[in-house]
Order: structure tokens, then C-alpha cells, then sequence
């Protein structure tokens, strides 16, 4: 019987084909260092697989008319982040007990290299996201954009909204200075008199039936870790939604089909 | 919305985001763009404004004013619109709660296919109302003055005492001045109206004795002078002759 060949081995069956326009492989330092850059973004992405979800999120469409407005969310996201940046440098100095508080604040002021310029940013950014959130909420608002299909994702930005609050009250104590230790008191006070968990939420933010040592380390937990680690949370899911659902086109922007699929446009051949 | 106005919405969503541009890079160009605006404002007021701290907590001190910070000032304003004492729970906790429950379920109740503005006319004229209370709240709030000062004519039967009446009022009308009650309660031509009741004639409602009782144990939102009556008695027995004595 006459035997069949087998067919030749492939000569290097382990290298990848080339890429194309670049048959001679890279050229030179630059060339080099991109194809270093593309193998590190694919070994990252043969084991990840982000580069879908990435393009899900960047390469979706935003409607027609999609205007100015539309971008207060992310500057609210923004403004966040600032927050969050300025927090951990503040952070780096400050100590959160009564008899020391304050003065790591001045120290921050006084002392530190841009510190009261970094404070001053941390002060000031609150009332800017707080400015920028309630925007971002009436934009929302007047274009009807929490209606179907993006009734929860007004509803996580309600909680957004009562956790930014959160942050602004808990954050006032932290300087220690007159000014916020009894604006705090009373805001505390006010919160007891609610109904049913009143009381137990105003004993909660004291640690305890009076103003003591331990409030103003709560205060700082509340205001550094449990609060912007729910917004941080929260928020990946309102972007996730609004990737996912994708962001309303202006109300009065109307919907018209392409011309070419108009019904009286529309001619058949037989 | 029914299932049908649903699909109708669905659809022509579906054609306009069709008709719409990649969020890279024109949306991302736009929200960097603001982004940055964000970032000038920012910086712009941190180095304008600064952050200046005030003088250091203390518990035992007189001379403070508790206000909070101004996006605040809405809420402590509304405590100031309800007065009668057994509606301030209701005014404190039981209205925001209700406006921040009615916020929660919009899209539940507001259900209607329409989205544009003024084709709602209830949403939109609700919404503006909102807006402007808030703002109108807000400016009362800005607009008050200083907590601490209390200008309230010697009474009468307190210049026929003597001086020494009369400077005994004079000093308690400091203590109060610098305790900051006028934040919350209303002394005649001075202070807020609210959250606390007025005490421009509180001397002929309450006995002195009862005066001092609500002065060490408040109840909330005031917070207690029992420092102030531990720490310099004779400051604390200034006010409450002072308050006594208003009528
Ligand atoms: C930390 C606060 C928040 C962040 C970072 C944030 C971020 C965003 C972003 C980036 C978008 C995309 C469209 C746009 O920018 O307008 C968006 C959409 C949306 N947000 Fe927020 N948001 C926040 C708070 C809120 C609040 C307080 C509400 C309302 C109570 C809200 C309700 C909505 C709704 C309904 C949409 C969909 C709008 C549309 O599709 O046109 N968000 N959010």
C-alpha cells in the first residue's frame, strides 16, 4: 500500500503573522517601545478580557442633540474626585481627637507646603458638588429623564444626594472649630428629634448619649471611609446604568427615520 | 406609561441614538472640557477664599454661633416657618423626611409618556417652585444677621429698681447676646424667629425658676448651658434674671 506523506510541519508554528503595514517588524527605539506597549495591553486583555467592556462603555452612542447639559453628572463625578484627593492629603496631617484636632488643621495651614491651598480646595469643592449635583438633579428632572426605563437610576442618584449631604454634615466637625463643633451639636440635636430613629441615630453620630472623646473619630470614620466608600459604590452602578441604558436624548429632540427607510420613500422592485 | 407608549419610547430612542455620535471622543470632549471648568472654579476659590479656621472648640464657651454651612441653610429654614413647639418634631424630622420620600418614588408616581417640560405642567411648575423655595430659603438664611446682637430697652420697672438693676440686665443681655440665642429665637427687633419660640416677653410666660430648668435641660434642638452654669455661675444667673425679667 502506498503510503500517504504527511504533510510538512508548519516552519514556526509560535510566531504570530504580522502585523500589517509593518513587514519588516518594528523600527527603531519608537517602534520598539509600541510593540512593547501592545503586548503588555494584550497579555492584560488575553487574561481580562476589558478591552469589550471598554469599548462597550467608550464607543457606545449618545443620542442626537445630546447638549451642555449633559454634563453635569460627570462633573459631579468630577468634583468627587477632587474631593477624594484633597481628603487623602488632608489626611496624610490630620488626627482626629479632640485635643488635637485642631491644631493638626493649623498645622495643615501653617506649616504644611500648599496646605491651606489643598484645605481651601477640599472646602470649596463641597460647595461646588453640592452645586453641581442639584444641577445635574434638575437637569434630569425637567427632561424627564427618570422615567422608564431610568427609574432606578434616579433613585441611586436620591441616594447619591443624601450621602453627598451626609459628607458636608459629618465633614463640618472635622476642623474642631467653634463654628462647626456647635453648628454640629445642634444638627445632631435636630436629628433627635426625628420620629422612632431619631434618637438612636443621634446617639449613634455622638458614640454615646453626650458629645465625647469618641465623636470625633466617628465623625472622621463616617466622613473618610463609610460614606465616600457607599458613593464610590453607588456610583459605579449609576454609570454602569447610564452606559447600559444609554443617556437621554433632549424631549424635544424628535425622532425621524433615516430618509431612506421612509414609507413613502420606499420603492419595491418586482 | 402602558406597554405600548414603552415600545414607542424604546423605538425612538433607539433611531436618535442611532443618529448619534460615539460617547468617544465627543461626549468625553465635552465632560473633559467642564471637567477642567471645574477644576478652575475650585482652585479659583481656594485661593480666593482661603480656609481660615475659627477660633478652637469650646465646650464651655458663650460667645458661638451655630450655623451650618450654607446648602444647609434651606433645611434650618424651614424649621423657622413651622413655630408651634409641638409641630417642631414635624418640622425638623417629618417635612424632609416627606419632601426626600417624595423625591425617592417620583418615577413611580409621575408615570406619564410626556417628557417635555411644558407639556407637564404640573411636574414643571412643581419642579420651579421647588427651585425657588429653595433659593428664597436659602437668601433668608444668608440674609440673617449676626446671632448676637440684642438691643431691648431697659424695662421700666427695672431702671425704677436702681442701677444696679439695671446694670445686672445690661449684663445679662450680653450673655445671651454672645450665647448666640438670637440664632434661634427672637428677642424683640433682634433674632430669627425660629426654630425656637420668642422670648421677647418670656419673663411673663415663665417663672424664673422654670427658665433655668429649660436652660440646663433643654430640649433638642438648644443645646444646654449646664457648662455655663458649672463654670461661671454668676454669667449664668445674669441670663436667667435677664430673661426673667423680660415681659
Ligand atoms: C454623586 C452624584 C452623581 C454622579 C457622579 C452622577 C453621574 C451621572 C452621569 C455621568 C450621568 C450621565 C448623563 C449626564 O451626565 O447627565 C448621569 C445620568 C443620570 N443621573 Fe446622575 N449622578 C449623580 C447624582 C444624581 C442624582 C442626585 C440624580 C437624581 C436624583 C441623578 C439621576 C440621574 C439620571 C436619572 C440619569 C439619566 C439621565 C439621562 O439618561 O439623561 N444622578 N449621572
Amino acid at each position: 500500500m502506498p503510503k500517504l506523506k504527511l504533510p510538512a510541519a508548519p516552519s514556526n508554528p509560535l510566531t504570530s503573522p504580522k502585523r500589517p503595514g509593518k513587514e519588516y517588524g518594528p523600527s527603531g527605539a519608537l517602534g520598539h517601545a509600541e510593540e512593547a506597549g501592545i503586548s503588555a495591553v494584550d497579555w492584560i486583555d488575553e487574561r481580562t478580557s476589558l478591552s469589550g467592556g471598554l469599548r462597550w462603555a467608550m464607543f457606545r452612542k449618545v443620542p442626537k442633540g445630546t447638549n451642555w447639559f449633559y454634563t453635569l453628572g460627570s462633573s459631579t463625578m468630577f468634583a468627587f474626585l477632587s474631593q477624594s484627593v484633597t481628603g487623602v492629603f488632608l489626611a496624610f496631617y490630620y488626627d482626629p481627637s479632640a485635643t488635637r484636632a485642631y491644631e493638626s488643621i493649623q498645622y495643615i495651614n501653617n506649616e504644611v507646603f500648599l496646605g491651606e491651598f489643598v484645605h481651601g480646595m477640599h472646602r470649596w469643592g463641597s460647595s461646588v458638588m453640592v452645586i453641581l449635583i442639584f444641577l445635574h438633579m434638575g437637569r434630569t428632572f425637567f427632561f424627564g429623564a427618570y422615567k422608564y426605563p431610568r427609574e432606578l437610576n434616579w433613585v441611586i442618584g436620591v441616594a447619591l444626594l443624601v450621602m453627598t449631604m451626609t459628607m458636608s454634615f459629618s465633614g463640618y466637625l472635622l476642623p474642631f472649630d467653634q463654628r462647626s463643633y456647635w453648628a454640629t451639636i445642634v444638627g445632631v440635636n435636630i436629628n433627635g428629634t426625628g420620629p422612632l430613629v431619631g434618637p438612636y441615630l443621634s446617639e449613634f453620630l455622638r458614640a454615646g448619649p453626650y458629645f465625647g472623646a469618641t465623636t470625633l473619630s466617628r465623625f472622621y470614620a463616617i466622613h473618610m471611609l463609610m460614606v465616600p466608600g457607599a458613593i464610590a459604590a453607588l456610583m459605579g452602578f449609576h454609570l454602569y446604568l447610564v452606559a447600559k441604558l444609554g443617556t437621554t436624548a433632549p424631549p424635544w429632540v424628535k425622532a425621524k427615520a433615516p430618509e431612506e427607510l421612509r414609507e413613502d420613500k420606499v420603492t419595491v422592485n418586482l | 406609561m402602558n406597554k405600548q407608549e414603552k415600545e414607542q419610547y424604546l423605538r425612538d430612542y433607539g433611531t436618535l441614538k442611532n443618529q448619534g455620535k460615539p460617547f468617544f471622543p465627543y461626549a468625553v470632549a465635552k465632560d473633559s472640557a467642564m471637567a477642567l471648568v471645574t477644576m478652575a472654579v475650585i482652585v479659583a476659590m481656594a485661593i480666593v477664599l482661603g480656609a481660615e479656621l475659627g477660633p478652637k472648640a469650646d465646650p464651655s464657651s458663650t460667645t458661638y454661633t451655630p450655623r451650618p454651612e450654607w446648602y444647609f441653610f434651606f433645611l434650618f429654614e424651614v424649621l423657622k416657618v413651622i413655630k408651634p413647639p409641638a409641630l417642631v418634631p414635624l418640622a425638623t424630622i417629618g417635612v424632609p423626611t416627606i419632601c426626600l420620600i417624595l423625591l425617592f418614588l417620583l418615577p413611580f408616581y409621575d408615570r406619564g409618556a410626556e417628557r417635555r417640560p411644558e407639556r407637564r405642567p404640573i411636574a414643571t411648575t412643581a419642579g420651579i417652585f421647588v427651585v425657588c423655595a429653595m433659593g428664597y430659603l436659602t437668601y433668608l438664611g444668608a440674609a440673617a444677621g449676626p446671632p448676637t446682637q440684642i438691643d431691648i430697652p431697659v424695662p421700666a420697672n427695672i431702671s425704677s429698681q436702681g442701677p444696679e438693676a439695671v446694670a445686672s440686665f445690661e449684663a445679662g443681655s450680653q450673655v445671651v447676646a454672645q450665647s448666640g440665642c438670637a440664632a434661634c429665637h427672637q428677642f424683640g427687633e433682634n433674632g430669627n424667629s425660629g426654630p425656637g419660640p420668642a422670648l421677647t416677653d418670656i419673663g411673663a410666660r415663665l417663672p424664673a425658676q422654670a427658665i433655668q430648668r429649660t436652660l440646663l435641660n433643654p430640649s433638642a434642638p438648644m443645646p444646654s448651658f449646664s457648662a455655663l452654669s458649672k463654670d461661671s455661675p454668676e454669667q449664668f444667673a445674669q441670663m436667667v434674671s435677664f430673661l426673667a425679667a423680660l415681659k
